[in-house]
């Protein structure tokens, strides 16, 4: 097998997307998620030393992120946050060398289900851009950006019932597209 | 909306809608799945609204071109320091 090199100049324009998915299926928020991904590139950078070459950049950076996303929810939900177990590379013997990180995640996605989530993507777009502007907008800040309720209201000066009728008719010409498109 | 247990579809489309999202409070889907038992048609929008929401949430995000290139460059400045 060969080595695998580390190149940090490449990262943002390869993995960032990537982390960035894997990411938001597990805080389910574009800012923190965003946050999360940034601290991962720079702790990457910072022990590019401890990179053995075992596994991929790819692998080494998601087994970073993994720890930033458990440490996310670690300091959400103590607010005492003493009591708790660090676990770091720290230690002399072994250190950067975690087995887990070889194994492989049931939950990453095979190449098949990119493949197949990448027409998916565009199915969605394509639909997407069938709407009227108004629902597109919509639907979009309430699906995909995942904003309050309020938030949306405020910003686009509607009522509640208002966003509910225009998500209703958004979501009905959504599925009868996805329908022929894809189902 | 009224307290009774059988609702118009009006209603159950939107109870349905709110499911989506995760705001119906558990007494609206109780009387949405009560309504559902009998109502074909609404049974038909449920079931497509679901799939709706399943394909959207597997569908890949992208970062918007502003906040990578905001990403780019503070990782740019950390890179700087280690070369």
């Amino acid at each position: 097998m060969p080595k695998h090199v580390i190149d940090p100049n490449q990262w943002i324009k390869l993995y960032s997307d990537y982390l960035f998915n894997y990411t938001i299926t597990r805080v389910n928020d574009r800012e923190i998620a965003k946050d999360l991904v940034q601290d991962t590139f720079v702790a990457g950078l910072n022990s590019m030393k401890n990179f053995k070459g075992e596994a991929s950049e790819r692998t080494w950076l998601i087994s970073i992120l993994k720890r930033k996303i458990i440490d996310y929810y670690r300091k959400i939900n103590s607010n005492k946050g003493k009591a708790e177990v660090r676990m770091t590379y720290s230690s002399d013997e072994n250190e950067g060398d975690w087995l887990e990180e070889r194994v492989a995640d049931p939950f990453d996605k095979t190449a098949e289900d990119t493949i197949e989530n990448s027409e998916l993507g565009r199915a969605i777009d394509n639909c997407l851009s069938k709407l009227p502007e108004k629902q597109a907008q919509v639907f979009e800040m309430k699906t995909i950006l995942n904003y309050e309720t309020e938030a949306i209201c405020n910003e686009l000066d509607i009522t509640a019932s208002n966003l509910w009728v225009i998500i209703h008719r958004a979501r009905t010409a959504m599925a009868n597209c996805l329908e022929k498109n894809w189902f | 909306m009224s307290n009774k247990i059988f609702i118009p579809c009006e209603d159950a489309n939107h109870v349905c809608d709110k499911t989506q999202y995760k705001e119906a409070t558990l007494w609206e889907k109780i009387k949405l799945n009560i309504h559902l038992i009998y109502c074909n048609a609404c049974r038909k929008y449920t079931k497509n609204n679901t799939k709706l929401t399943k394909l959207i949430t597997k569908k890949p995000v992208t970062m918007d071109t502003s906040t990578k290139e905001s990403l780019q460059s503070a990782f740019e400045k950390e890179l700087a320091k280690h070369q």
